[in-house]
């Protein structure tokens, strides 16, 4: 250009030295260009640093990160195991149960979400946020079980919408028969934060669903089996892609129980909708037949998460539905105890059986005078007799001469005072009062007259209906005694074979055979000519004693004038066939007053049953008389035994 | 005048770009989902997109620069009128106003005015010479001034910074008399991204949020630098070699926001790994080289500097969109020049390529 212009006239000077500088200012600007090439070069080099940075030194752990985005750990929880009775008949199984959970680590806006759930189904905003905020960040939580099709359909259908969230199809505890043996069979529930930390809980987490209550809690480590874990491939929005691995989880063991459920069910709507207990053992064995406590609760129901309210009600119901009266509630044994007395009397050589007492109707003792249930009194009784026609004041004496001690002492040998170990949680022990007992509870000495209450089974004495059919089958067997057990065989998911639960080793009273042979003659002329004839059986004989448990020191006017919840326990213990026993059977109807009139015929009824079922006797019409329950007042007699 | 053929230069020139340009097509092609629902797959879109910009390439190749230059202030007249067209008549995208809806399409002014903006800064400085800082500061500052509040207005953060970066690059190309000016220019154009994540790094969260939601509301949708996070996972993840082609679960499973567009290179460091990084960084190295050699052997002051601004330019949009995606400066929504999927900006940047061309095959002219 400048050699252009220099070729040209003067005229153009100015255009020239314009030129002129143009053409420098271009080699400036090209001088210039080499720092923007360093810059940019420079620029590019440090990219590369970052990208080496990335994924190079730290490029392992982006993997993992990847990984960790993608993927999701689903727990598999097992079939619990099946619940049978001894005859096969299903108690408790599972059905499937749509769960709706959320994935906390999918859910980006907590808020939008809970906002979400709340409109298309029906949750409380605030507990869903509740429920959240005490996770972490991970946690899978559990929000709604049992879903119904349509709220499956909702939850579906607004899948875009609901990141993080999914239904789990899972098992639901269910008991088919309902409200029956609800309390032997118990009822299942989520973990506790607290159970999860102990050693029997290990390897389960939270949300995992363990045996509460029953035998469900009992042999909670056989029914539960064992979680299997999925792992899934999710997108970004929380929704599955593919599975990745699948370890299945493997069922709970199958339980097969002694009850035998008929009897159970009939002995439930004996008692209807009194308050009370029966036990039924077999004394050959100490296998659990019948282990019914009323009032009962629906164990279906409580499965499957009670709303709070529902459950405080149920807690606080003053009749205590979740009480297991068989072997939590605790009762004065009445006149059931003179079994005891009776052992002891002979064992102790106190008296002899063929000794007479004279009872005039009462025993002066002290300043005090103790009556007999009969004003007139039993006259000339010896040990038979007295059991018989439950003289009071012939234990009166008797249990004077031996003294609290020995009462005690064999009290306790029979398995008073101490829990007989059945395999159910929560057993209580009962009372055995003596003089140490009373100097360290009560800080008081053992006073005499205190012994005769004791005697007839009054005063300081409880024991639970179990204990009592331990005491009585322990006789039926002369003297050996089963610890009771509920459960027969467990079968093995894995290997499909049954294998039988072991007997608790069994022991021998310390009483002679001789002792047993008197005191079960006396049981059987209780039912053929003492107090129970009302439960004398045309189909089996029956041996027994009647008993009845004060609530309160009153006896004045007609039981009916009496209020309800002052009124006598009835008790009625029994086992059968009185020469060649298989069934020992304790009734307990609370506040039912006469143990011969309202729970002798109760005891005579599961009996026969019982002998029906094992024996094959068909349902004949010398049966059908004695066909009614509880429910029905029978206070006709206002009499004491 | 214009020499008949290419020589092994524009060859070269022609296989970066289309190396880029493919590698952008690939990307896009395996984050497109398997059955896409309706419609053209975005991969197929973004094909034609090319199409029309290699014709438009063409346009800016083949027409003497030195004639365009005359319309260059008319231009981006008309770029500035479309900038007013969007705040007013715009269609509204997350929180801002970037488009004008064109029957099925819609065009983006904010990309388009960037050869505008070069042709008339280059036109300014290039016809005539211009003394003092008054003329060489102030008055082309005038020039980009309104351009770049109505894009900062829109509001459009990446682009108006964007715009800004052509001005300063060329302002100093130029040169100013003080040199500690252009030091400092420099300087702070060298380390914005950088300086940015330090001082960035020093404010409160909530600072952060309300700054960037004032200039920007697409910024981090869903909060918190999920998409920065989910990004530098999926650059890192990797690692050597890449996960190949449809490999990457942080693309596939839709953990990696936009991979069509701003994170279309975190999708190809996914896929390739480092080694693939490497190559695609020096293509871009050697494509912005080739750029400034022919600024470096033009003819005439007007042809060097739009060269530099039109390297310049898509420089900026790659450090900045990479420094973004590997976590070292803000998400401020810039695409990666010829990778990321858009209309307007892979038209206009390969129009920009077209000028540059017509720079080269201009300066052996002989007099």
């Amino acid at each position: 250009m400048y050699r252009v212009a220099t070729d040209r006239k003067g005229t153009d000077l100015v255009f020239m030295l314009e030129s002129d500088r143009q053409a420098s200012e271009l080699a400036d600007i090209q001088g210039r260009l080499v720092l923007l090439k360093v810059g940019i070069l420079l620029l590019i080099a440090l990219l590369g640093l970052r990208l080496w940075q990335l994924q190079i030194r730290d490029g392992h752990d982006y993997q993992e990160m990847a990984k960790d985005n993608r993927t999701r750990s689903i727990m598999l929880e097992p079939a619990r195991g099946l619940l049978y009775d001894r005859q096969g008949q299903l108690l408790a199984n599972n059905i499937p149960s749509f769960n709706l959970y959320v994935s906390l680590e999918d859910v980006k806006d907590r808020e939008a979400l809970v906002g979400e759930l709340t409109r298309l189904l029906s949750f409380s905003h605030k507990n869903l946020l509740d429920t959240f905020s005490g996770q972490s960040r991970k946690a899978r939580v559990k929000i709604k079980g049992g879903l119904s099709l349509k709220e499956a359909a909702i939850v579906e259908s607004h899948r875009y919408t609901l990141p993080g969230v999914f239904i789990q199809p899972e098992y639901q505890r269910n008991y088919p028969l309902g409200v029956y043996a609800s309390h032997l069979i118990g009822y299942v529930g989520e973990i506790s934060e607290a159970k999860l930390k102990e050693e029997e809980y290990q390897g389960l987490h939270q949300g995992s669903v363990v045996g509460q209550y029953g035998v469900e809690r009992t042999y909670d480590q056989a029914l539960r089996g064992v979680s299997g874990q999925e792992l899934l491939e999710v997108d970004a929005h929380g929704h599955r892609k593919q599975s990745i691995a699948v370890h299945k989880p493997s069922a709970g063991d199958d339980l097969y129980l002694t009850i035998d459920i008929r009897l159970q069910q009939m002995a439930e709507d004996l008692l209807g909708e009194e308050a009370g207990a029966v036990v039924a053992i077999d004394p050959r064995s100490g296998a659990v037949l019948i282990l019914a406590s009323r009032p009962t609760f629906d164990p279906t129901a409580l499965s499957s998460g009670l709303p709070m309210s529902e459950w405080q009600a149920l807690l606080h119901d003053p009749r205590h539905p979740l009480t297991n009266r068989t072997i939590q509630g605790q009762y004065p044994p009445g006149s059931t105890f003179k079994i005891v007395m009776a052992a002891a009397v002979l064992g102790s050589q106190t008296a002899q059986a063929a000794d007479h007492f004279f009872c005039p109707g009462g025993f002066k003792f002290g300043r005090r005078t103790y009556r007999d249930w009969k004003r007139g009194g039993h006259g000339s009784v010896e040990l038979i007799a007295a059991l018989a026609q439950s003289c009071d004041v012939y234990f009166y004496k008797v249990g004077n001469r031996m003294g609290i001690e020995t009462i005690a002492s064999y009290s306790k040998q029979f398995g008073l005072g101490q829990k007989t170990g059945i395999d159910l949680p929560s057993e209580r022990s009962g009372l055995v009062p003596s003089g140490a007992w009373k100097k360290r509870v009560k800080g008081e000495p053992w006073y005499p007259g205190e012994t005769i209450s004791v005697s007839i089974g009054q005063g300081f004495m409880t024991v639970t209906p179990i204990q009592m059919a331990q005491v009585v089958a322990a006789t039926a067997m002369n003297g050996r005694v089963f610890p009771p057990r509920l459960v027969r065989a467990i079968r093995k998911r894995g290997t499909g074979k049954m294998e039988d639960v072991p007997l608790p080793p069994s022991r021998q009273l310390p009483i002679s055979h001789e002792v047993f042979v008197q005191i079960r003659e006396g049981l059987e002329a209780v039912v053929t000519k003492g107090t129970a004839r009302r439960s004398q059986s045309s189909l089996v004989a029956i041996a027994g004693k009647t008993g009845t448990a004060q609530v309160v020191a009153l006896r004045s006017g007609p039981a009916k004038d009496i209020p309800k919840e002052f009124r006598d326990h009835a008790w009625f213990v029994a086992y059968a066939p009185a020469k060649n026993p298989t069934i020992a059977i304790v009734v307990l109807a609370e506040h039912m007053g006469h143990g011969g009139s309202a729970a002798a015929p109760l005891a005579k009824q599961l009996i026969e049953a019982h002998i029906r079922f094992t024996t094959d006797i068909p349902e004949d019409s010398a049966q059908k008389q004695g066909g009614q329950s509880l429910s029905h007042d029978h206070l006709a007699i206002s009499t004491h035994e | 005048m214009l020499r008949r053929g290419f020589d092994g230069f524009d060859w070269c020139f022609f296989g970066v770009v289309l190396g880029i340009l493919g590698v952008g097509i690939l990307s896009i092609y395996s984050v497109t989902p398997a059955n896409p629902s309706q419609g053209i797959p975005i991969y197929l879109k973004q094909s034609m997109w090319v199409c029309i910009g290699a014709l438009a390439f063409i346009a800016t190749a083949g027409i003497d620069y030195h004639k365009l230059a005359r319309f260059s202030y008319i231009f981006y007249g008309i770029g500035l009128v479309l900038l007013v067209v969007v705040l007013v008549a715009g269609k509204s995208s997350r929180g801002s106003q970037r488009w004008i809806p064109l029957g099925p399409l819609a065009i983006q002014p904010s990309e388009l005015i960037k050869i505008p903006l070069i042709m008339a800064l280059a036109t300014y400085y290039g016809m005539k010479h211009r003394i003092g800082w008054l003329q060489r500061l102030v008055f082309p500052g005038i020039i980009v001034l309104p351009g770049f509040l109505l894009i900062l207005k829109q509001p459009d953060l990446g682009s108006s910074l964007s715009f800004l970066s052509i001005y300063v690059v060329l302002l100093l190309s130029v040169g100013v008399k003080s040199r500690a000016f252009g030091l400092v220019v420099l300087t702070a154009l060298l380390l914005f991204p950088f300086a940015w994540g330090g001082v960035w790094g020093s404010l409160h969260g909530y600072q952060q949020e309300r700054i960037l939601s004032f200039v920007d509301p697409n910024y981090d949708p869903g909060g918190k630098g999920y998409h920065g996070l989910q990004s530098r996972i999926a650059i890192g993840s990797g690692q050597l070699v890449g996960t190949g082609l449809y490999g990457g679960t942080q693309t596939q499973f839709k953990f990696l926001p936009e991979g069509h567009t701003d994170f279309v290179f975190a999708v190809f460091a996914e896929e390739w790994g480092f080694l693939g990084v490497v190559v695609l960084l020096a293509m871009y190295g050697g494509l912005f080289l080739m750029g400034l050699e022919i600024a470096s052997k033009a003819r005439d002051t007007l042809g060097a500097l739009l060269a530099i601004g039109v390297v310049s330019m898509i420089a900026f949009g790659f450090v900045v969109n990479i420094a973004m995606t590997v976590g070292l400066a803000p998400i401020v929504g810039i695409p990666l020049p010829l990778m990321s999927y858009g209309g307007s900006a892979t038209i206009m940047t390969l129009a920009a390529l077209g000028l540059l061309l017509n720079v080269k095959r201009r300066r052996l002219t002989l007099s």
